[in-house]
């Protein structure tokens, strides 16, 4: 192992390391919202907006990133729809990102037991109040441990926006190899690099899910 | 009139090319579920196993595959094993070996965890219904229909549905050997759109298709999971 | 004579075409506990939950003091807020505390002052026993113990009926007594209450009267005197000898007392 060729091309990595986090940060973040206007949408049963709603859901989650980013990418221009590079990462990472969130968010809804829905209606609450102090809590802490294998998913599949000719991880390496062909190093570096992003997620998924259980979020028998 | 994009599709064989194109990925998709069910099964049953060393090697294994995006391990093996051992595995051979390495890991992993599924009473109502009928039937019968009707049955209902979405991902994910040389449809689409560049919307069309096409694929199998999760919830 | 509180008048609600209730008729004056017994399947849930409006119904009316609450779809909140229901289940809120539970009415659907409230909610508590769990999380306490804090919240939102859907029926025997002291405890103060419930001993004990329901139907009404002693018709009898042994059994149990500490 040439630790000098490594200790040298850190600056390298750090550079892809910030594009693949900051990127997949924005994704995350957009498919969250996304995710929960979907299930949203569905679960007030908003006419129109929940057909599409499922449509979407449907087209996202069966197909493959790398082929959603090509559409995006080198497909729309041809009819006139222009988008950055950065902008195709975000979109493309969202429309995959937003499936997956809405069905973890549906899942932790449909998990609220109907029976709390009705206690929460018997001591006066309105139907919003309803929701927002006794199901949505609760669905939320049950959707948890989903969202965050969501998080973990949506920065792996990042490693594709290197079709886009961005500087991420994927790429830096990829250059790197191609032009000084220490390919053992070069990998070596890509797989720490991707290990320190996604090792502090688990961690934090791992304590937020012990706090909610703890918490006794989350365990809805016979309580 | 200008044709519209799409009609490039039908000229010639185009669209029978595209189609083969779809089957290299497929045919790799395939044989890695294959492959993933059957080590899988090892894998989950390793997992189960006593033995503290198996039990880290799974997880050790296990974490490998959640952790590292496919397409580094796509790397690791396409460029790095050549380099490392001196093996110079083709993109086709490099895919089945990482694919299988992490459908192995995430079958075994749904197979254990519709192993353990399994609630004790179960096994306790199934003995205490042959209790009933007398000792022989404890002795001979019991362990055979626990395994053959209630185990296995059981165990399947649960782990099919999963099983089946595993396979979408693997299908949808067989689409990154496009970044290791492999000819697979969106190469055999760049280089139908390259044949008609005087076609300015050609690529849209011929991505648009492909994404269609993944669709299509992928979409029967997810209703399938869903059907199979809703009747036997 | 007292007001009339609750009014039911001739209702009919079916499942999928089977008759669950089939014109029945209820009248509860103020401070009164009128006790629906029934065989299992006999409707006497269903009335309950069409009572406060988790059901609808198909035919006749519901009236609360002189307002009419069937058949109304919108601000049925307000109408749930002057009803309280327990469930044989508990149903607390998992997510919140003790005290959490218990002030998330009366402060979000009632809009009362937190510290005001809070003071109700622990001396409350401290009426059930429970003042020391004010700040743990449900699933730390006894199905009994829960049980009660489910009483207490239904209390604090000053209802003026309460409805008490079979609250034993999933504790362990030895937890059944601890509740439904505080029930008999309740209707001593002059709660109003309707209470459906499997435990004969008790029903004898706190009901002013006794509702008999049989598919659908109110075969007698009566004091628990009458009913209990010289029932009038057939199928009361027959449902009353199948609880022979389990009112001796719940004899020794449910001892009304006015000391409710554990």
């Amino acid at each position: 192992m040439d630790w000098i060729f490594i200790a040298s091309h850190v600056g390298d990595y750090v550079g892809g390391a910030w594009v693949t986090l900051r990127f997949g940060l924005y994704g995350v973040l957009c498919s969250l919202a996304l995710g929960m206007l979907c299930c949203l949408a569905r679960y007030f049963r908003v006419p129109v907006l929940r057909q599409i709603a499922v449509g979407y859901i449907e087209l996202a989650r069966n197909t493959p990133l790398l082929v959603q980013l090509f559409f995006l990418y080198a497909g729309l221009p041809r009819v006139g729809i222009r988008f950055s590079a950065e902008a195709c990462a975000v979109i493309g990472l969202t429309f995959l990102g937003g499936a997956y969130m809405a069905e973890a968010f549906r899942s932790g809804l449909e998990a609220v037991d109907k029976a709390q829905v009705e206690a929460g209606a018997c001591i006066g609450l309105t139907r919003r109040q309803n929701i927002r102090y006794v199901i949505f809590p609760q669905a939320l802490a049950t959707a948890v441990p989903a969202l965050f294998a969501n998080v973990i998913f949506l920065i792996k599949e990042t490693s594709v926006f290197s079709v886009l000719a961005m500087m991420d991880l994927m790429n830096v390496a990829d250059t790197l190899r191609t032009s000084g062909g220490r390919t053992v190093e070069v990998l070596f570096m890509l797989v720490a690099a991707y290990l320190i992003i996604l090792l502090p997620v688990s961690v934090i998924a791992t304590m937020v899910e012990r706090r909610l259980r703890y918490a006794g979020f989350g365990d809805q028998h016979s309580v | 009139m200008q044709d519209l994009g799409i009609s490039i599709l039908f000229k010639g064989i185009n669209f029978q090319r595209l189609m083969g194109g779809l089957w290299v990925t497929l045919r790799l998709a395939l044989i890695t579920i294959g492959l993933s069910c059957l080590f899988g099964l090892l894998f989950g049953v390793l997992m189960l196993s006593k033995k503290r060393v198996a039990k880290v090697f799974c997880r050790v294994w296990l974490e490998i595959v959640r952790f590292m995006p496919q397409l580094v391990l796509l790397y690791l093996v396409y460029f790095g094993f050549a380099r490392l051992f001196g093996w110079d595995l083709d993109g086709e051979t490099s895919a089945v070996m990482v694919f299988t390495f992490w459908g192995t890991a995430e079958m075994g992993d749904l197979i254990r965890g519709a192993l353990t599924s399994i609630p004790l009473h179960q096994t306790e109502s199934a003995a205490a219904l042959g209790l009933k009928k007398g000792q022989v039937y404890l002795y001979v019968l019991i362990p055979q229909t626990l395994r053959r009707y209630v185990l296995i049955p059981q165990t399947l209902r649960r782990l099919l549905p999963q099983a089946i979405n595993l396979s979408t991902r693997i299908i949808k994910t067989t689409a990154l050997v496009k970044m290791i040389n492999v000819t697979e449809v969106l190469k055999v689409g760049q280089q139908i759109i390259g044949q008609f560049y005087r076609q300015p919307d050609a690529a849209f069309w011929v991505y648009f298709v492909i994404f269609l096409l993944y669709f299509l694929v992928c979409w029967p199998f997810s209703l399938l999971a869903k059907q199979l999760e809703k009747r036997w919830a | 004579m007292a007001d009339t509180i609750l009014r039911v008048n001739g209702i009919h609600k079916s499942f999928d075409g089977t008759g669950v209730l089939r014109g029945v008729s209820l009248e509860i004056r103020e401070g009164e506990v009128v006790v629906i017994v029934g065989p299992s399947g006999c409707g006497k849930s269903t009335l309950l939950r069409c009572i406060n409006g988790l059901e609808t119904i198909d035919k006749g009316e519901i009236y609360l003091r002189d307002e009419k609450i069937s058949g109304r779809t919108k601000d049925l909140h307000l109408v749930r807020q002057k009803i309280g229901m327990v469930f044989q289940s508990y149903d607390l809120f998992p997510h919140m505390k003790v005290m959490d539970n218990l002030l998330l009415g009366p402060t979000k659907a009632l809009g009362k002052q937190k510290q005001e409230m809070e003071r109700e909610a622990l001396s409350m508590l401290e009426r059930v026993g429970l003042k020391e769990k004010a700040h743990v999380f449900p699933r730390t306490l006894s199905g009994g113990q829960k049980q009660r804090v489910a009483l207490v919240r239904a209390m604090l939102m000053h209802p003026e009926i309460l409805l008490l859907d079979e609250i034993t029926a999933a504790l362990d025997p030895e937890m059944v007594s601890e509740v439904l002291n505080v029930v008999i405890d309740l209707a001593r103060g002059g709660m109003t209450m309707a209470i459906v419930t499997h435990e004969m001993r008790f029903a004898e004990a706190v009901a002013d009267r006794v509702l008999f329901l049989e598919e659908g139907v109110v075969l007698e009404e009566g004091t628990p005197e009458k009913f209990f002693h010289a029932p009038t018709t057939e199928r009361a009898r027959r449902f009353l000898q199948s609880f022979t042994y389990a009112s001796k059994r719940d004899k020794a149990e449910v001892q009304p007392k006015n000391n409710l500490e554990d």
